[in-house]
């Protein structure tokens, strides 16, 4: 299949390409950008005046529910949601049900995601076993499985000697541990940031220290090992700043934020809005500038969407007994490019956060459009706009407190090694 | 800013659910109504027909006698009809069974839900989720709030002190786990009381509260000097637990509301419990049946606010008929 795209704005980050042209795909992988050779035959033609041509996005963190889970989503209905939301790679945490600490599993996800062909799948397996936090995996048959990482999913692991063998052990065959900060004994099952808005509504908090104090161990952990690490979800200004000097300092570390807690804060619970219920929480005001700007200051490698769908009832309860999580995919794009906005980043280095970015964290070869790669793109219009609603979200997920938002930028093409795998015209494919 | 849930499109009460975001003028409007009330328990027929041919359901979650008992009495005074379900939480532990009571509760035609749940939000929740003709009024929801018994303490207060601008008042104990604090500061601050104090550990009052209008005292002698009126808390005692507090012979001996330490606030101060009280824990039994105690009377008090709520918020329609003394 040959396609061209043409007269779209280029946007490649890795490459820090920024320019209008044109793009050719042929056999699933990019022939030429800018110029294409004049005897080219393409047999599709996408007509991109106007809009943005950019990688396919890359989103470190996304609940595809399956297995386990399927009555929240599937491998077909999610990936689908992704392929709307311009995310042509997800990686997905082990928390899945049976947990990716098998070969098995990680086979049986994988062969899913290729039947349903919408997007890619990197598998995170599992760092110990059942995500007890006692006993490591077998890590070296995961990654040739084909796990890019290991992880212990939302439950860290308390024990900081496990904590330290497990670093060790991946690293010793090249597998980065992404790890959720948070103590867990001060976390202590609170369902919001402690703070003045929580003490006001009754809900018990989280304090931000339970999370800066497992950054703080799992950094110097990192330091005594030299593992590499990722923070996932940072929620905090103080967590985020302890990474920013140790990545100063050189150690192997690297951070992401999720995109909801670029935009909301604890205020937006005040009348007790369930969808505003995430995990890490949304934290202070203060917290949400510290992260956008830390978008800046090139402390934040990746945003991502966190995106955790729910059926209907799971939000439909008093707060605290409510499940946390947003269906973010579709919304990702349109949202990042708002706190691109807001924190004064250029269209190339707001995108970059969304593909290089992830992509150079995961050590993947893909959210780029050199000569070669894969063709994942990603076709958006970045001057229309659309009314967020539940009907709109193709995921099976419609929990978001986005509702009724006006999102700027629409993906109109997502291709996946060179073949169309939405198109807003048709919608579903 | 968004509208008051609570208020209708004429800024009536429609539901009762948190005394926060309200005016003074409503909660002025409650105390005296409540005081027009407070005649019809001394009568010898005690019931107005203020919401004759209206159904009052009083969901509970979570057991409660006097609450309970007092919004039953307050129904019944109302000429309203009134049923008791009590549901043990585990029973609805998922929330599309606490979705699917409601649905069956208001199938019976009833007008008012009268809830309790150990969930904080839960009354809003339930009043964002019942038909539009269904008013709910909020008997305590987990930590968050229990509007009606500030209320109550408010009328018993301003029925023995007067104005509420010339008063000192500190509330004592478990601040942070207590609906019945947070909805007190709420009322008095709104009320306009002159001087607002909380007294309790550290663990149970954080600094934070201060961000709620209110001095902060760990040390009780101090917290309670020249103060009008004294509000104890309940102390919960799985608080023993989970390191908040070292055992309940320290607390009774820090902040246990004895005469030696009464003895510290004005001489003709009162003392609130909003019950039921743990005796040698919070409160010494010297102190509990003294005097200076006002909490029977506060018990009786909460049947005439609970009536003025209730008529408020369910007589919207009814406004015309009279209440004679």
């Amino acid at each position: 299949m040959r396609i061209l795209i043409s007269g779209g704005r280029i946007v490649d980050p890795r490459n820090g390409a920024d320019f209008t042209g044109d793009l050719a795909i042929a056999d699933g992988r990019v022939l030429a950008v800018g110029k294409v050779p004049a005897d080219f035959q393409a047999q599709q033609h996408i007509v991109a005046d106007g809009k943005v041509v950019c990688p396919g996005l890359v989103d470190l963190s996304v609940r595809l529910r399956e297995p386990g889970q399927e009555h929240k989503g599937t491998i077909a209905s999610e990936t689908l949601a992704a392929a709307a939301g311009g995310v042509c790679t997800v990686c997905i945490p082990p928390d899945t049900d049976p947990v990716i600490d098998s070969p098995a599993v990680v086979e049986l996800i994988r062969q899913r995601a290729e039947d349903a062909g919408r997007a890619h799948v990197a598998v995170l397996g599992a760092i110990t076993r059942q995500l007890k936090g006692t006993h490591i995996t077998e890590m070296h048959a995961l990654q040739q499985a084909g796990c890019v990482g290991v992880s212990n999913g939302m439950t860290p692991i308390a024990n900081a000697l496990v904590q330290r063998r497990a670093m060790e052990y991946a690293s010793g065959y090249g597998l980065k541990t992404y790890l959720y900060p948070e103590d867990s004994h001060l976390a202590n099952g609170g369902c919001m940031h402690e703070g003045a808005i929580s003490l006001r509504m009754g809900l018990s908090g989280i304090p931000e220290c339970a999370e800066s104090i497992a950054v703080s161990r799992d950094l110097l952990l990192v330091e005594q090992t030299g593992a590499p690490a990722h923070f996932c979800r940072l929620s905090s200004g103080r967590a985020l700043e302890m990474v920013a000097h140790a990545r100063q300092q050189g150690l192997p570390v690297s951070a992401d934020v999720a995109v909801h807690h670029l935009h909301l804060t604890d205020v937006d619970l005040v009348d007790f809005n369930s969808y505003c219920h995430v995990r890490p929480p949304l934290r202070a005001q203060r917290d949400q500038q510290a992260l956008l700007a830390g978008l800046q200051s090139g402390a934040i490698g990746a945003i991502c969407s966190d995106h955790q769908p729910h059926e209907t009832s799971a939000k439909l309860l008093p707060f605290a007994e409510t499940e946390p999580g947003i269906s973010g995919l579709e919304t990702l794009l349109p949202l990042a490019l708002r706190a691109g906005h807001a924190a004064k980043l250029s269209l190339l280095q707001t995108l970059a956060l969304l593909t290089s970015g992830p992509a150079a964290i995961l050590g993947l070869d893909c959210g780029h459009l050199s000569v070669g790669a894969v063709a994942d793109v990603c076709v958006f219009d970045p001057q229309a706009s659309w009314l967020v609603t539940p009907s709109r979200l193709h995921s099976e997920g419609k929990n978001t407190p986005f509702v009724n938002w006006e999102m700027q930028g629409r993906v109109q093409h997502t291709l996946l090694a060179g073949r169309v795998v939405y198109d807003a015209k048709m919608e579903k494919l | 800013m968004k509208r008051n849930s609570q208020l209708d499109e004429q800024g009536q009460l429609r539901h009762f659910l948190s005394v926060e975001g309200l005016g003074r003028a409503v909660l002025t409007e409650i105390l005296d109504r409540a005081e027009t009330f407070a005649g019809v328990a001394s009568r010898a027929v005690k019931k107005v027909p203020l919401l004759r041919g209206k159904t009052v359901i009083n969901l509970f979650f979570e057991s409660s006698t006097r609450t309970r008992t007092t919004f039953e009495l307050a129904a019944k005074r109302l000429s309203a009809d009134v049923l008791n379900i009590n549901i043990a939480t585990s029973a609805t532990s998922k929330g599309e069974s606490l979705l699917d009571t409601l649905r069956n509760l208001e199938a019976m035609h009833c007008d008012m839900f009268v809830v309790r749940h150990n969930q904080s939000g839960a009354a809003s929740f339930i009043a964002a989720h019942v038909a539009p003709h269904i008013s709910v009024i909020n008997a305590g929801d987990g930590s968050h709030a229990h509007p009606t018994q500030a209320m109550l303490d408010a009328f018993t207060i301003r029925q023995l002190k007067g104005e509420f601008n010339r008063l000192r008042v500190a509330v004592v104990g478990d601040i942070l786990h207590s609906r019945v604090a947070r909805s007190q500061i709420h009322a008095l601050n709104i009320l306009g009381v002159g001087e607002l104090r909380v007294i309790g550990p550290k663990t149970l009052v954080p600094d934070s509260v201060t961000s709620l209008g209110v001095h902060v005292f760990h040390d009780m002698r101090s917290g309670l000097k020249d103060v009008d009126v004294v509000i104890m808390l309940r102390l919960q005692r799985e608080r023993m637990q989970g390191a908040f507090l070292a055992s309940e012979h320290e607390y009774f001996h820090l902040y246990g509301l004895t005469e030696d330490k009464l003895a510290r606030a004005r001489p003709d101060a009162i003392v609130l419990h909003p019950g039921p009280i743990n005796r040698g824990v919070e409160i010494d039994s010297r102190v509990a049946d003294g005097p200076q105690s006002v909490i029977l009377q506060q018990v009786s008090n909460g049947i005439a606010v609970r009536m003025a709520i209730m008529s408020m918020v369910l007589g919207r329609q009814v406004e015309s008929v009279e209440v004679k003394h």
